[in-house]
C-alpha cells in the first residue's frame, strides 16, 4: 500500500511515496542512495545497519518505514558537518579503530546514540553499550579507545 | 612471442598517458599467465609520475582491512621520495592493472613489497637524470625529497615539472638500490590510513553499495542441503508480482526485483522440490567419517629412526578441530552489467583475475570482454578467494539483460562458505630424563603442513600428512578453501599443546621447557622477549595462575604469545584477562599497522578457540546466523592485547596478516590447563565441553 512516508534524514526533509512497511534499511541504500548503512544480518545481530532515530541507536534491518515517520534519522552521512568529522570520526581515525570498514559506520552510529545518553561513560559502560556491534577484523580494542577518548572529552555531539 | 609484448608494451604506454612510467616484473612465477589481458603480460604492477606530480600505483592487490594500501603506497614514498599524500592507489581493476594471482597468505607485503620499492628507486633515478640535465649539476649533488629535487644552490625542480612532456619508460628487476632502514623516513612511521576518511564517512565503496541504473537485485533458490538435487522449481507464483523477473534455467532460480526486499518475498513464493542428500555425520561424528577416508599419507619430512628411542617417556595424543567459517561482516557480493557483449562485474573478491578468467570461461566470453573491479572489500581472511555470487550474477545479468546484483544473505554466508576444514592431529612423541624431546611422529590430516615444522630439536622426527583430496573427489561434504593461515592454527595448537603436556610430566616451567628443546635464535628471542613484557615468572603447570604460552611460525614471522585467563568452573566460561605477543617479521612497514593485524589475529583466534564451530546434519548446514555461531565480540576481547615487535632489521618485510592467529588455540589451551589442570584435546574449547572435562577430572 503506497502513500506518503514524510521524515527527515540527516537534517534534511524526505517524502517517499512508498509502502509504510518496507524495511528502513533498504529504503536507505535503495531509495535514498545512502549505502553507508551496512547489511550484515538482516536479523538484529550484528550492527552494521545502526542508525540513530531521534537520538537512539536502532537496528534499521528491524525497523519499518513507518517507524521513523516524522523522526529524525542520522545515517553516517550525516556526521560529518561539511569536510569537518565529528570527534568519533576523527577519533576513528586516530586510533586506528578500523581494519576493512565494514563494521564501522554501525560503529559510530552506536558510539554516537550512547553519548548522546552518557555524559562520560566509563570503558565498562562503552563496552557494555558496544556488545552487540559484531567487528570480525577484531578492531575493538582501538574502538573502545577511540570512543573513550571521545567521551572525556564529552564531544559526543 | 617477443614481438607480441613489444606490441603490448607500446600500446599500453600510449593508453596510459605521458610522464614516467616503472612497470614492476616479478620474474618468471609472474608469468604463468597467457597474454590476454591486453597488457604486456611481464608485469605486475606499474606506477606513474603525472605531469602533475602525482603518483599513481596500479596494482590488483586488494584492500580487504588488512592495511596493504597504505603500507604499500608507504614503501614506494618511501624510496620514491614524495608525500604519502601525493600517492594514489588503484587496486584490484583487471581493467587497469596489470596480471596478479590474488591477495592472500601475506605474500604482498613480502613478494609485493620489494618490488614495488625497487620501482620506486629507478623512478627516483630517472628524476635524478632529468634533474641532473635540467640544472646542469651532477645527479650525486642532488638531493630528492617530498617530490621536489634540489641542487643545494637554491634551485630545485619537482617531480611533476620533470615528468611533462615525457613517456619514458623503465621496467626493472629486483636488483634496484633500496634506502636501508637508517634512512627510512617513512617506512617504519605509523601515518593514519590511506582509505580511513572512506570508511568514517560512509563513503567507502563495497560492492553491494554499487547500483548501476536499471539495477535488480536477485534472490536465488537454494538447496536444504548440500549434496540435494534440484528436481522441479514452479515459479508461476513468484512471476504474478509486479515487477518481478524470474529466471527458471536448470540449476539457477532466480527471482529479481529492483527492491532486495521484494524479491525476498517472491523468493518464498518459488516451490522448489529437491532429491533428498544423502545422509551423514554431525559435527561430532564427523571425525570418524573423515578419517575412514583419509588418503596415503605423504611425508614431509623423516629423521633418525622412530623406534628404539631407550628410556625415554611416551605420550601420544590425537587432536580435533571442526569446520570453522569465515564470518566477515559484509557477506559475499556481486554488482554485474553485461552491455555489448562486455562484462563488467564488481565483487567482493581477494582474486580479481582468476575471477576473470573463470568469468569468462564461464560464459565463453574472450577475457578482455571481461572487467573485475575490486572496491573495498568488507573482510576477507580467505573466503574471498572464491566468489560463486559473481558467476551468478554474470549468468543471471546475461540472460536478462540488466544489471544484476546477488548479496548473499548471512545464512547464505554460512552455507556457501568455503570452510576452514575439520582436522585432526595425531603426535605421538618421547621425552628424554634429561627434559629434552627425543622423537616426535606427527600426522596431520585434512588440514595440510602449514606452520608444523618443527623449530624444537628433535633428533628422530617424521611429519606426515594425509590429504583432504583423492582422486574421487573431496572427503568434505561442503566447500572448504583457505581461511587466515590455512591449516597452521590446528597444526600448531595441537604441537603446543603437546609440549606443554611433556613440560608438566617433568614438572618443569613451561618456557623453561620451550628454551631448553629450540636453539632456532629467531624463536628463543621471541620467547624471552615476550616473558620479558608479560613478567613471566617460572613455574610447573598447572600453577593455579591460568597462564599460557605457545609459538609458532608462519608466512616467515615468529611470534610467541603469552596470556592469562582466568576459569569459571560452574559456567566452563574463559575470560581472557590479557594476551602479550612477540613477533619477528623483519623490518616493520608500518608499526601500528602491524599491532592491529596482531590484535585482529588474537581476536579471531579466540573464536576458532572458544566458541566458533560449524553445525550441520550431512549436508544440512544448521548454522544459519550471529545466533548459532558467536565470533568474538566486546566481552570477550582482553582488555589488553600488547604487540613488541622485535627488531630484525636484517630481514626484509615479511607477512603479518596470519603469524599472530596461528598460537591463538595453543596459548589458550595452555592457559586454561594451567589454571585447572584439565585439557581439552577438541577446539573449540565450549562451556559445555569444559564443565564436562572438569566434572571428569574431579571424579577421578
Ligand atoms: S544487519 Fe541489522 S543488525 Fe545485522
Ligand atoms: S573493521 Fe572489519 S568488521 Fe570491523
Amino acid at each position: 500500500m503506497k502513500r506518503a512516508v514524510r521524515f527527515r534524514v540527516n537534517g534534511r526533509p524526505v517524502s517517499l511515496d512508498t509502502d509504510a512497511q518496507r524495511t528502513l534499511l533498504w529504503v536507505l541504500r535503495g531509495d535514498l542512495e545512502l549505502t553507508g548503512t551496512k547489511y550484515g544480518c538482516g536479523a538484529g545481530l550484528c550492527g552494521s545497519c545502526t542508525v540513530v532515530v531521534d537520538g537512539r541507536a536502532l537496528r534499521s534491518c528491524q525497523a519499518t518505514l513507518g517507524d521513523v515517520e516524522g523522526k529524525d534519522v542520522l545515517t553516517v552521512e550525516g556526521l560529518a558537518n561539511g569536510s569537518a568529522l565529528h570527534p568519533l570520526q576523527q577519533a576513528f581515525i586516530d586510533h586506528g579503530a578500523l581494519q576493512c570498514g565494514y563494521c564501522t559506520p554501525g560503529m559510530l552510529m552506536n558510539a554516537y546514540a550512547l553519548l548522546d545518553e552518557a555524559q562520560h561513560p566509563s570503558r565498562a559502560r562503552i563496552a557494555e553499550a558496544m556488545e552487540d556491534n559484531l567487528c570480525r577484523c577484531g578492531a575493538h580494542q582501538r574502538i573502545l579507545a577511540a570512543i573513550e577518548a571521545v567521551a572525556r572529552e564529552g564531544g559526543g555531539r | 612471442m617477443r614481438a607480441r609484448t613489444e606490441m603490448d608494451r607500446r600500446s599500453f604506454i600510449e593508453l596510459v598517458g605521458g610522464g614516467i612510467l616503472v612497470v614492476v616484473a616479478l620474474g618468471p612465477e609472474a608469468l604463468a599467465q597467457p597474454p590476454r589481458s591486453g597488457y604486456p603480460t611481464d608485469l605486475n604492477a606499474y606506477l606513474r609520475i603525472g605531469e602533475d606530480g602525482r603518483v599513481t600505483v596500479f596494482s590488483s592487490k586488494i584492500e580487504m582491512g588488512q592495511g596493504v594500501m597504505t603500507s604499500l603506497a608507504q614503501m614506494l614514498a618511501e624510496e620514491l621520495g614524495v608525500a604519502l599524500e601525493s600517492i594514489d592507489m588503484v587496486l584490484g581493476d583487471t581493467e587497469r592493472c596489470p596480471w596478479d594471482e590474488g591477495t592472500w597468505g601475506s605474500l604482498s607485503t613480502r613478494f609485493f613489497g620489494p618490488a614495488l620499492r625497487a620501482a620506486g628507486a629507478a623512478a627516483r633515478a630517472v628524476l635524478l637524470r632529468l634533474a641532473s640535465e635540467r640544472l646542469g649539476v651532477a645527479s650525486e649533488r642532488l638531493t630528492a625529497a617530498h617530490g621536489v629535487i634540489s641542487a643545494g644552490d637554491g634551485r630545485q625542480v619537482t617531480y611533476g615539472q620533470l615528468a611533462r612532456g615525457q613517456a619514458i619508460t623503465r621496467t626493472l628487476d629486483r636488483k634496484a638500490v633500496l634506502r636501508s632502514v637508517s634512512e627510512f623516513a617513512l617506512m617504519g612511521q605509523s601515518p593514519p590510513r590511506l582509505d580511513a576518511r572512506d570508511k568514517v564517512t560512509g563513503r567507502a565503496k563495497y560492492a553491494g553499495d554499487i547500483h548501476p541504473p536499471g539495477l535488480l537485485h536477485a534472490r536465488l533458490v537454494r538447496p536444504p542441503a548440500h549434496g540435494a538435487k534440484l528436481s522441479k522449481a514452479d515459479t508461476s507464483a513468484a512471476a504474478l508480482l509486479p515487477g518481478v523477473t524470474v529466471v527458471n534455467e536448470g540449476d539457477l532460480v532466480a527471482v529479481l526485483h529492483p527492491d532486495p526486499e521484494a524479491a525476498e518475498a517472491a523468493l518464498e513464493r518459488v516451490v522448489a522440490e529437491w532429491t533428498p542428500a544423502p545422509p551423514g555425520a554431525d559435527q561430532e561424528g564427523i571425525f570418524d567419517e573423515l578419517l575412514a577416508k583419509a588418503s596415503a599419507p605423504e611425508v614431509a619430512e623423516s629423521k633418525g629412526s622412530l623406534d628404539g628411542v631407550a628410556g625415554a617417556r611416551r605420550f601420544a595424543h590425537t587432536y580435533q578441530r571442526g569446520y570453522v567459517a569465515h564470518a566477515p561482516i559484509e557477506p559475499h557480493a556481486a554488482t554485474v552489467t553485461f552491455e555489448d557483449g562486455r562484462l563488467t562485474v564488481w565483487a567482493s573478491t581477494q582474486t580479481p583475475f582468476p575471477l576473470r578468467d573463470r568469468l569468462a570461461s564461464l560464459l565463453g566470453l574472450d577475457p578482455s570482454r571481461v572487467r573485475v573491479i575490486t572496491p573495498y572489500v568488507g573482510g576477507g581472511f580467505g573466503g574471498k578467494s572464491v566468489n560463486p555470487q559473481a558467476e551468478e550474477a554474470a549468468r543471471l545479468a546475461r540472460i536478462i539483460g540488466r544489471p544484476v546484483q546477488v548479496a548473499y544473505t548471512r545464512a547464505e554466508e554460512f552455507f556457501h562458505d568455503a570452510l576452514d576444514p575439520a582436522g585432526v592431529v595425531k603426535i605421538a612423541s618421547a621425552l628424554g630424563e634429561d627434559g629434552r624431546i627425543v622423537s616426535w611422529d606427527y600426522d596431520v590430516y585434512f588440514a595440510g603442513d602449514r606452520a608444523a615444522e618443527l623449530f624444537y630439536d628433535v633428533p628422530h622426527a617424521r611429519r606426515r600428512f594425509f590429504r583432504g583430496r583423492s582422486a574421487s573427489g573431496s572427503v568434505h561434504r561442503f566447500a572448504v578453501g583457505p581461511w587466515r593461515a590455512p591449516g597452521a592454527s590446528l597444526n600448531v595448537w595441537a604441537r603446543e599443546s603437546q609440549i606443554d603436556v611433556m613440560a608438566a610430566a617433568t614438572r618443569m616451567d613451561p618456557l623453561e621447557f620451550r628454551l631448553r628443546n629450540t636453539t632456532d635464535a629467531r624463536m628463543r628471542r621471541c620467547l624471552q622477549e615476550a616473558a620479558r613484557r608479560f613478567g613471566w615468572t617460572p613455574a610447573a603447570g598447572p600453577s593455579g595462575r591460568g597462564w599460557g604460552i605457545a609459538c609458532g611460525v608462519d608466512s616467515g614471522t615468529y611470534a610467541a604469545l603469552m596470556a592469562a585467563v582466568t576459569v569459571d568452573r560452574e559456567r566452563g566460561t574463559v575470560k581472557v584477562e590479557r594476551v602479550v605477543c612477540a613477533q619477528d617479521m623483519g623490518v616493520v612497514v608500518n608499526p601500528t599497522g602491524a599491532a592491529m593485524q596482531v590484535e585482529g589475529s588474537i581476536t579471531m583466534g579466540l573464536g576458532y578457540t572458544f566458541s566458533e564451530e560449524l553445525r550441520f546434519r550431512g549436508g544440512e548446514i544448521v548454522t544459519d546466523g550471529f545466533d548459532s555461531y558467536e565470533i568474538p565480540r566486546f566481552s570477550v576481547v582482553p582488555r589488553a592485547i600488547e604487540t613488541v615487535l622485535v627488531r630484525n632489521d636484517e630481514l626484509p618485510p615479511q607477512g603479518g596478516g596470519e603469524p599472530a592467529i596461528v598460537p591463538v588455540g595453543g596459548v589458550m589451551a595452555n592457559a586454561v590447563f594451567d589454571a585447572t589442570g584439565v585439557r581439552l584435546f577438541r577446539l573449540p574449547m565450549t562451556p559445555a565441553r569444559l564443565r564436562a572435562a572438569l566434572a571428569g577430572a574431579g571424579e577421578r
